[in-house]
Parts: C-alpha cells; structure tokens; sequence
C-alpha cells in the first residue's frame, strides 16, 4: 500500500540528523566536495540525513551544487576574481 | 567582523577576492561589482531552475533574483570577516544567494487559504500520504489510529506546525514569517512530532518497530 508506506518513510526520523542550523552552516562546503566528487556523506553524516528528511534544505542544497557546477564550468567573466 | 587571527586561505582566488573586496576604494569597488553580477547569475539560475514548479514567469523571476543578489551581496560583505576559507570565496558566496531565493520565493509564491482551519481539514490526511480513496477499506484503521495520535501525543503547538506542514503544504520560509521561531525551530518541531506519532502507531500495532530512533536535531 503506497500510502502506508509514505506515512512511515515520513514519520521515520533519523538519529544523525543534524536539523537546519548546522546543515545550512555547513552546507558551502558540503556542496563543495559533492561537486568535487569527494563523497562527504561520510564526514558530515548528520547532514546528509538532514539533507534527506529536508525538503526545504535538500532544495537549497541541489541550487547551490548547481551553483558550484556553473561557476566551475564558467571560471572567466564574472566569475573570476579581481586582478591583482 | 574581521577577527585578524583568519589562517592563510587555502586558494589564491579566494584570497584575491577577500583581498579586493577589503581593499581601497577603486578596487573594491570593482569587486563589489563583479560579485554581484556572479550574485545575479545564480540567482537567475536558481529562479528559473525552481521556476516549474512555481506560477512565476519571466520578469518575476528576474526581479525575485534581482532582489535576492542585492540583499546577498549586503549579507556577504557584511560577514565577510566570517569567512574562514572551508570553501571557495565564490560558494561561500553563492549561498547567500541561493537561500535568499528560497525565501523570497516561498514568501511570494505560497498564498495562504482564506479558510479557517477546520476539525475537517484532517480528513485531507490520507491525501497527503497518498492512500487510494478505492482502498480506504484497507488504511481507514491507520488513518484512524494517526488521527488519535495527534489529538493524544502531540501539543497544541506541534498539532498546528504539524496541520501548516503535512496538509496545507505552508513553505518552512512561511512559518518561519508568521510564527516568529527559526527555521530549525519549525523543523525541530516537527521532527518531535514525527517521531511521537510514529512511536504512538508502532505501540499500537500501526507500523513496525524495526529501527528505534530517539535522538534529536
């Protein structure tokens, strides 16, 4: 039964999970080492947890990955840094 | 607030960039301005990237990234002290932008219902879990036995941020807007009542007990 199944993923909760505060602090960098391939899942369990509970954080979480990504694929223009 | 203990950053950029962005005036300048263009870019690509689930179109979109760049580049420079070089300057940056998005879109696109909440209103319960009205015969004693666990375990409090969440589908950023508490507040609570209810249907024979959890964000 789908429903039943949804209700108790839902209602599920995890122990690691590190809330808001800390996985939106932490989230630059956590972002940083996914585009990089790095696998910080294993280093920041808490917020990979949170990511996964979170609808809010883990929408945030996938606009700034794709954020690192553009800004990695586009080094010139505006996103270079000041000369000098 | 800059403490001038910072250790070296880590990457020349990154150093370039807070070097500029603290410099004198041309050249900081200069750097505001490409900063906030890098602000615009992503916040456009953001807009538009959230943009098919939302009633928002074209213009709307850019003034909503528009707005989020500008208020992202007064929060950057204004903690640029708090920068401490875990990553590049430019995502440490971009996050700004990322989460002013989130919140300005949550507040501009989520319109709240006129109508009250209702003793009815949990009857939409099994809707937003997805039960098949044809199979009601099989969940009725679920949703019966959830209905109960948030009128006996839950507080008033967590029966409303529950009720904003689950049924009316209220954006996190919107509650945050109206009740005054922090985002991690508004999660926490729910978080609280999940675990509640999940512990009151597993006692009850609801659901199973394969993976007892009890520590909290």
């Amino acid at each position: 039964m789908k429903g039943r199944a949804e209700l108790d993923r839902f209602l599920r909760t995890d122990p690691r999970d590190v809330g808001c505060e800390q996985a939106l602090e932490i989230l630059h960098v956590y972002a940083e080492l996914k585009a990089s391939g790095a696998a910080p899942d294993a280093r920041y369990a808490g917020v990979e947890a949170h990511l996964h509970a979170c609808g809010p954080c883990s929408e945030d979480f996938e606009g700034l990955l794709g954020a690192v990504r553009s800004i990695s694929a586009d080094p010139g223009g505006s996103t270079t840094a000041p000369p000098g | 607030m800059e403490t001038g203990r910072r250790r070296p950053l880590r990457d020349e950029e990154s150093a370039e960039w807070v070097a500029a962005l603290g410099g004198h005036a041309g050249e900081r300048d200069d750097a505001v301005k490409r900063l906030h263009e890098l602000l615009v870019r992503i916040g456009r690509a953001e807009t538009h990237r959230r943009a098919p689930r939302l009633a928002l179109f074209g213009p709307e979109l850019d003034d909503i990234a528009d707005q989020a760049a500008d208020d992202a580049l007064v929060a950057v420079l204004r903690k640029l002290g708090e920068f401490r070089g875990e990553s590049r300057f430019t995502t440490w940056a971009a996050k700004f932008v990322i989460l002013e998005v989130a919140s300005k879109i949550s507040r501009h696109h989520w319109r709240r219902q006129d109508v009250p909440m209702e003793a009815d209103d949990w009857e939409r319960l099994p809707d937003a879990f997805g039960f098949d009205p044809a199979e009601e015969n099989e969940w009725a004693d679920l949703m019966r036995a959830l209905r109960r666990g948030i009128e006996e375990t839950l507080t008033a409090h967590q029966r409303r941020i529950f009720q904003a969440i689950v049924i009316d589908h209220e954006p996190l950023e919107v509650l945050v807007a109206e009740t005054g508490a922090s985002r991690n507040a508004i999660y926490k609570t729910v978080f609280d009542a999940r675990r509640k209810l999940r512990a009151f249907l597993v006692a009850n024979g609801y659901l199973d007990n394969d993976a007892p959890r009890t520590r909290q964000p």
